[in-house]
């Protein structure tokens, strides 16, 4: 099935450089890797990790250096090229065509399996399950891809990325999507594939670079700035290095702000896309001045209850308590009305307008209130003025306000959702996944806003597949599974093992 | 680098127009016609007089509103392909209320019949917004297919209730309405001329257009459920209001072209009023980038070829049917350059060739 090309032993970068309009994304970059090896590739957003894998990919083209694979230069023009020499690349985002099912999606790249007129759909579907199984990576090949989670859509990338032969792995940022369990779960896996694989690992995560890489090369502002064997340093070294300061992930201080309740789920039952009751009576309560972490494995009905909660899915029974009011089955409207935010799990699609400017996204719950139009008329000067404030205020990243918010880096897309969700001083707060896949400088911001809002009062429902993060920053944690919670514990008894069993389904006492 | 997107803007302008004439001049030498001369005709041969000049904006006023009508229907992520139809309907209605109120004083009557046009498109645009969001029918295949009805209605219309009882009379039958009371005529800009004070309405509304797709929260949320429904949905906006506000208000613009073009062209309901306007709305909206600073010229440039088709037909005796195909292919050229011009990809590959054939020049001259 794989091809018969040279095993990759080792791949050299030298010199590479590549300029974007204003931006010299690469710099002059060497690097290295051998067969058997995981490198890890860090830095924060905008490094020039995604360009310089990009470029290794043959989705762009290099203004200077050279790629050189087992002492012989290559050039990639295209990514079929670099596929063709052993190099495949897991994007962050994924690339699959959501209204066709995993095995057609796998098929899609497959050539072999395209035979004049006819596609041999059976023969991709078995080497699918085939890859599938030896990897230890379950997935539907019948479901269609939209109706996955990101969890299982990241599986599906994996697996159809080893289908068509990878000698060389690249990994953007593999783990951003997935739950503990699978995290480390993936890892070993990983090492296990890594004495028969070479593998580039980004990733923002520490401790999962600790763990895994052998070497790690360390990105800012296009260059390297580090290179060196990973076992050498500490994280905080690391992260000090990636950088250029240190950064302590704030946490919750802990004392109880005990409140009222503000907002809850009675018995609430819901329907997924497919249809199936993704929320089957599940019961919650979020306190005032309490941030409530969800913990869970991605899939088993966080988007739907946030959904539910915000009013975007309809509610089949049970009951949604907002301030006091039944608010069951009430428009988006009139739940952003009544002072409840949500920082949504999609957030280049549903968080933002895309082709809208950073200052229009900013006030895109606000624009008819009186402050930002008059009659009907909007003001633009004070859009505008909000927007330079929240720019600086929380740090927004941008060429110009009026830059499409679609063109932003993702932590800045994030920084403009929790600035426009947290300048409406929210009574409570809705947060799915709000860390996923930014770098460790946007994440202590994310997370010192998140526990601020808490400190004023606000309640937080933190949905989270990154246990450090719903451990660090919460009152009380909730394990969702299969649509109910499971059991809702005080922080201060929660461990990573207990929390993973119970995100597991093994219900503890 | 800007420098290389500009040489790439206009080379792929200069391709257009030169893959456009080549390919007309082919049809145009089929025929038997010199393709020199006709091209000659087509782009001065409006531009030697006053009439000439008239005649495009003419034409140019109806183009105008139907393409703000399309690009608020575009803009708000619903495509209204049933402008035709719209503005026959908007024709039907505008003339119905002059008619019925021949009494009434130019300064009343004139606004009203206007509204009724409006009101006529939007009412029928509407169905195929309310079918959309209530049903989920796609608005392409509603509105295509609401054309039909309203042409086969409008004919109906003519021939029978709404023919002009002197055709009955005299027996000769032409299937048209009465004529308009003076008092629903839109007035003569230019005496001498058929230019109205159409013009004047169509280049406001375009202003107001402006307006209310960029300044006011009601664009805001047309142009947010257009750009991006979920992201619509979950900032609180109804997305199904938006597309039933959104297509109605296009119809409105089309009715409006219809009746504007009756009160100020034909003065009655005739046959093939709406030539084929509509349909050539949609390019001009297109063309226009769906902004009305992009249309108004836009439909002028189009007014120009119209016209100038014409003039060919006459002078250069060109059959009319080859002067229809040749402006299928200037659109059809056009529009491919478009896709062209802002595709990143195919400026990278532009790029990456060019610096394959000179890569000494390339570093100097275009970075």
């Amino acid at each position: 099935m794989h091809t018969a090309v040279e095993p990759i032993t080792e791949l050299k970068l030298a010199g590479i450089t590549k300029r974007f309009p204003g931006i010299l994304a690469c710099n002059n970059i060497a690097m290295e890797i051998r067969r058997g090896e995981v490198l890890a590739l860090v830095g924060e957003n905008g490094a020039g990790k995604s360009t310089l894998m990009n470029i290794l990919a043959g989705l762009y083209q290099p203004d200077a250096g050279t790629i050189t694979v087992n002492g012989q230069p290559v050039r990639f023009h295209d990514p079929n090229d670099a596929y063709a020499r052993g190099i495949g690349m897991v994007h962050q985002n994924f690339m699959l065509v959501p209204n066709m099912t995993v095995a057609e999606n796998v098929a899609l790249g497959l050539r072999k399996f395209h035979r004049f007129m006819n596609l041999d759909l059976d023969g991709a579907r078995r080497l699918m399950i085939e890859v599938a199984a030896r990897h230890e990576l379950p997935v539907n090949p019948d479901a269609y891809v939209w109706q996955l989670s990101v969890g299982e859509q990241q599986r599906v990338e994996l697996v159809k990325t080893l289908c068509f032969g990878a000698q060389l792995l690249i990994l953007d940022e593999p783990t951003s999507a997935l739950t503990p369990q699978e995290t480390d779960d993936l890892i070993d896996r990983l090492k296990r594939m890594s004495a028969e694989l070479a593998i580039i690992f980004i990733s923002h995560k520490l401790n999962e670079v600790k763990s895994l890489s052998h070497r790690v090369a360390i990105l800012r502002h296009g260059a390297v700035v580090f290179n060196g064997v990973t076992a050498d340093h500490s994280s905080a070294d690391l992260a000090a290095l990636m950088t250029g300061r240190e950064v302590v992930l704030p946490r919750n201080e802990g004392l109880d702000l005990g409140g009222a309740a503000i907002l809850s789920a009675r018995k609430l039952k819901v329907r997924g896309d497919r249809g199936h009751l993704a929320l089957d009576g599940l019961e919650l309560t979020l306190h005032a001045g309490e941030i409530l972490g969800l913990a869970g494995v991605s899939g088993n009905g966080q988007r739907e209850l946030a959904e539910a909660l915000t009013g975007l899915r309809p509610v089949e029974s049970g009951a949604v308590t907002f301030l006091d009011r039944d608010m069951t089955n009430r428009s988006p409207a009139a739940m952003i009305g009544a002072g409840l935010g949500y920082i949504p799990e999609d957030r280049h699609h549903e968080g933002i307008v895309p082709s809208f400017s950073v200052k229009e996204n900013l006030v895109l719950k606000d624009f008819a209130t009186r402050r930002f139009s008059a009659g009907c008329l909007l003001r633009l000067r004070e859009i505008a003025r909000n927007a330079a404030r929240l720019k600086d205020q929380y740090d927004i990243r941008c060429s110009s306000t009026s830059a499409a918010g679609g063109s932003l880096s993702g932590g800045n897309i994030q920084k403009v959702i929790l600035a426009r969700e947290l300048a409406r001083e929210p009574k409570a707060l809705v947060a799915v996944y709000p860390t996923r896949g930014v770098d460790m400088g946007a994440q202590e911001f994310i997370h010192s806003q998140l526990l601020a809002r808490r400190r004023a009062g606000g309640g937080v429902l933190l949905i989270s597949e990154e246990l450090e993060e719903i451990m660090n920053l919460s009152d009380r944690i909730a394990v969702i599974y299969k649509g109910r919670i499971l059991k809702v514990l005080p922080s201060l008894e929660a461990t990573r093992e207990r929390l993973g069993l119970l995100m597991a389904g093994v219900a503890d006492e | 680098m800007n420098k290389f997107k500009l040489g790439y803007g206009a080379g792929v302008i200069l391709l257009a127009i030169l893959a456009a004439a080549g390919a007309g001049a082919l049809v145009l030498t089929a025929v038997g016609a010199s393709p020199i001369a006709t091209y000659v005709t087509i782009f001065t041969g409006p531009l030697k007089d006053l009439f000439g000049v008239t005649e495009i904006l003419v034409r140019a006023v109806p183009l105008i509103l139907v393409a703000l009508g399309i690009a608020i229907s575009f803009r708000s992520g619903i495509i209204n392909i049933g402008a035709e139809g719209q503005m026959l309907m908007g024709i039907l209605a505008a003339t119905a209320v002059a008619l019925a109120l021949p009494g009434l004083p130019h300064g009343l009557l004139l606004p009203l019949v206007l509204l009724a046009g409006a009101l006529g498109g939007g009412l029928w645009a509407g169905i195929a917004g309310i079918l959309r969001a209530r049903l989920g029918v796609n608005e392409i295949l509603s509105t295509v297919m609401l054309n039909y009805i309203a042409a086969q209605l409008y004919t109906f219309l003519l021939r029978g209730p709404m023919i002009d009882p002197g055709e009955l009379e005299t027996g000769s039958g032409t299937p048209q309405s009465m004529r308009l009371p003076h008092s629903a005529w839109l007035g003569r800009l230019v005496p001498g001329t058929r230019l109205h004070t159409g013009l004047l309405l169509a280049l406001v509304l375009a202003v107001v257009v402006y307006f209310l797709l960029w300044r006011t929260t009601w664009g805001f949320r047309l142009r947010a459920a257009g750009a991006e429904a979920k992201a619509a949905r979950y900032a609180g906006i109804s997305v199904e209001r938006s597309l039933v506000v959104a297509m109605v208000l296009s119809g409105a613009f089309a009715g409006l072209a219809g009746a504007v073009e009756l009160t100020g062209v034909h003065h009655r309901a005739i046959e093939n009023i709406s030539s084929g306007y509509g349909f050539s709305g949609i390019v001009v909206a297109l063309f226009g980038a769906l902004h009305p600073a992009g249309i108004v010229p836009a439909a002028v440039f189009f007014g120009l070829l119209l016209v100038g088709a014409d003039m060919t037909q006459r002078s250069a005796g060109v059959p009319a049917n080859m002067i229809l195909v040749l402006q299928g292919v200037i659109i059809l050229v056009i529009v491919s350059a478009k896709m062209y011009l802002n595709n990143a990809y195919a400026q990278e590959r532009v790029r990456r060739l060019l610096a394959r054939l000179a890569p000494a020049k390339s570093q100097g001259g275009l970075s």
